[in-house]
């Protein structure tokens, strides 16, 4: 088949628990850009069991048509049983652009569906644009970090199709939701029959967090290994709070056990851009920068003065951030 | 059992990234480490043999100088080494990568194969999950601990907000997390054994079922259009002033840039 044959932009609609991941929406958004340089259109592929109805979520957010595929086995996410329906619905519908978010979930399914339908993969793509490589027109190129955030690539995919890319939540923006918007709906059917390659759940072990993810929050106080034990992250809750944002952390604080996983910024946790970054006694290692160096406003404090965290920092300043920080939550409330 | 620890010889970040004068990456100045990831997964493998019993052989692709992280795993306690390289195998992206090594990986007897979950230069957490698709075994991504049941293993596998705990039966494919461990140290014995060990080599024609139309950069789907050492959008001010005038200072900015 030739390569001009396969068509449209597709996405993988992510969902856990029968609610749809926002990355969905953030996929259905560029998706839409990248779609109209083409003359295409943006196909969500929602696969689940009993996730019909999720597919006017999608449609309010801007895909113009939904393949639901649908089955028992689908349950919980198995990369099994997942690779399957995506495979199947590749093969089936030959899209010319296949993007999925990279998450937990999104670079355990990429790879493996790419290597079943035998074609390249990106991974952790931040950039998308359409354009030309080496002669050929209206390829995917795909840019993204590599070395921790240290050096930038840009990769094309021009003999395989689909182009494939994994792409980094909280970078690409979602539409405004259109409320009663329609999609085209299509139930997609193929069969699923276990075998070795379906791994048995055991058991889902929730960790119970009601909190706010951190990468919707405006405003960011994230502290470091230099906060010195988790009591002192009660003064970076003061804070956050005179400031109506949300405390975050580095990766020494989580394998400190001060703060949970979900906190945590940087290339293991989450990238995050608010308009506030205020890093607290963090030093800035180059995994850590890769996930906070798009804020709008960083401001870090170190007592450090040679910490890598300044080199990224808008406003540096070198002190102790448990001397400053309570400080400057009064005069917060006081400017109130 | 036989378990398999695919490894990478990487640049080290350790101790800071080094740059040259315009910012750029100073690769030169760097010394090549075993990938962090990996050395999990291999002490993984080596905690399983200290209390199952196992054969572990550690399989690295690359450069010969890749030699150096074969002879480390030995000294740390792996059994045996395998160095996959050919001058047609270079500049293979993930899909050419996984193909190759699933075709070494063809002539050696396994029951398990660790990966790590990325290399730290390429950050990109698809050769382990492509391997075992190329096998057709079961992958388990995002080991955060893993057990010996029988002729199975079972693994909790982290996600965002939860995991699971995964059965899968042997044979299968496990990605490790660093935070999995802590590596155990190279012994004395164990360095001088290293030095004397017999590195298996094995080249393009010693892999099994692979196309040379999907090796090395040829076989690659993936191409570079550009790539260039990123450069930080630079330093801003730096003050270094008592606790009091520091506040004053922050309130200062944050009120100039409308935040409060």
């Amino acid at each position: 088949m030739a390569l001009e044959d396969y068509k449209g932009v597709f996405i993988y609609a992510q969902q856990v628990d029968n609610k749809v991941d926002n990355i969905a929406y953030e996929l259905i958004g560029k998706g839409k850009e990248l779609a109209s340089v083409l003359g295409t259109d943006v196909t969500a592929v929602l696969v689940g069991d009993n996730v019909k109805s999720l597919a006017d979520d999608l449609a309010e957010y801007g895909a113009d048509r939904v393949i639901v595929v649908e089955d028992p086995e689908l349950k919980e996410y198995r990369t099994e049983p997942y690779t399957h329906a995506v495979a199947s619905v590749i093969n089936e519908f030959k899209p010319e652009i296949m993007l999925v978010g990279a998450t937990a979930i999104g670079r355990d399914l990429g790879p493996r569906v790419s290597a079943r339908v035998a074609t390249g993969l990106t991974a952790d793509c931040t950039f998308l644009e359409i354009g030309d490589f080496r002669g050929k027109a209206n390829q995917l190129l795909m840019t993204r970090p590599a070395f921790g955030g240290n050096t930038i690539a840009t990769i094309a995919c021009p003999d395989n199709r689909p182009q494939m890319a994994t792409v980094r939540p909280g970078v690409m923006q979602k539409l405004e939701r259109v409320p009663g918007r329609k999609a085209e709906v299509v139930e997609y059917k193929t069969e699923f029959i276990p075998d070795n390659k379906y791994v048995e759940i055991l058991d889902i072990v929730k960790e119970v967090s009601n909190a706010a993810d951190i990468m919707d929050a405006k405003i960011l106080v994230s502290g470091g290994r230099g906060m010195g034990n988790a009591e002192n992250f009660k003064m970076l809750e003061e804070l956050a709070d005179a400031l109506g944002g949300m405390v975050s952390c580095s990766r020494a604080v989580v394998d400190a056990g001060w703060m949970p996983k979900a906190m945590q910024v940087g290339q293991t946790g989450k990238t995050v851009r608010p308009n506030l970054y205020i890093a607290c006694g963090i030093s800035g290692a180059i995994q850590h920068l890769a996930g906070m160096e798009e804020s709008d406003v960083i401001i870090a404090i170190n007592k450090d003065e040679t910490a890598p965290i300044f080199d990224v920092a808008d406003y540096g300043i070198v002190g102790d951030a448990k001397k400053i920080v309570p400080k400057l939550t009064e005069a917060i409330k006081n400017a109130k | 059992m036989k378990i398999i620890v695919c490894i990478k010889q990487v640049p080290d970040t350790k101790g800071g990234v080094k740059f040259k004068p315009d910012g750029t990456l100073d690769r030169g100045a760097m010394l090549s480490i075993m990938n962090p990831d990996d050395k999990a997964g291999l002490e993984a493998a080596l905690r399983i043999k200290d209390e199952y019993g196992a054969e572990v052989t550690v399989l690295s692709m690359g450069l010969p100088k890749a030699e150096d992280v074969l002879r480390e795993a030995l000294a740390m306690g792996a059994d045996k080494a395998v160095l996959v390289t050919d001058r047609v195998l270079g500049g293979a992206d993930t899909w050419a990568t996984s193909t190759t090594i699933a075709g070494a990986i063809r002539s050696l007897d396994y029951d398990l194969i660790i990966t790590g979950r990325q290399a730290i230069d390429g950050d990109t957490a698809q050769v382990g999950p492509q391997i075992s698709e190329h096998l057709g075994i079961p992958v388990i991504s995002y080991a955060q601990n893993i057990k010996i049941d029988g002729d199975s293993v079972i693994v909790e596998r982290q996600f965002d907000d939860r995991y699971h705990v995964l059965k899968a039966k042997m044979p299968c494919l496990i990605t490790a997390l660093s935070e999995l461990n802590k590596p155990r140290y190279m012994t004395p014995g164990g360095i001088f054994d290293a030095y004397e060990a017999e590195i298996k080599v094995m080249g393009r024609a010693d892999l099994i079922d692979v196309d040379d139309s999907n090796i090395g950069l040829n076989g690659s789907p993936t191409k570079i259009a550009k790539a260039s050492d990123k450069v930080r959008k630079g330093a801003g001010e730096k003050v270094n002033l008592d606790p009091e005038e520091s506040v004053k200072y922050i309130i200062g900015k944050l009120t100039e840039r409308h935040i409060i």
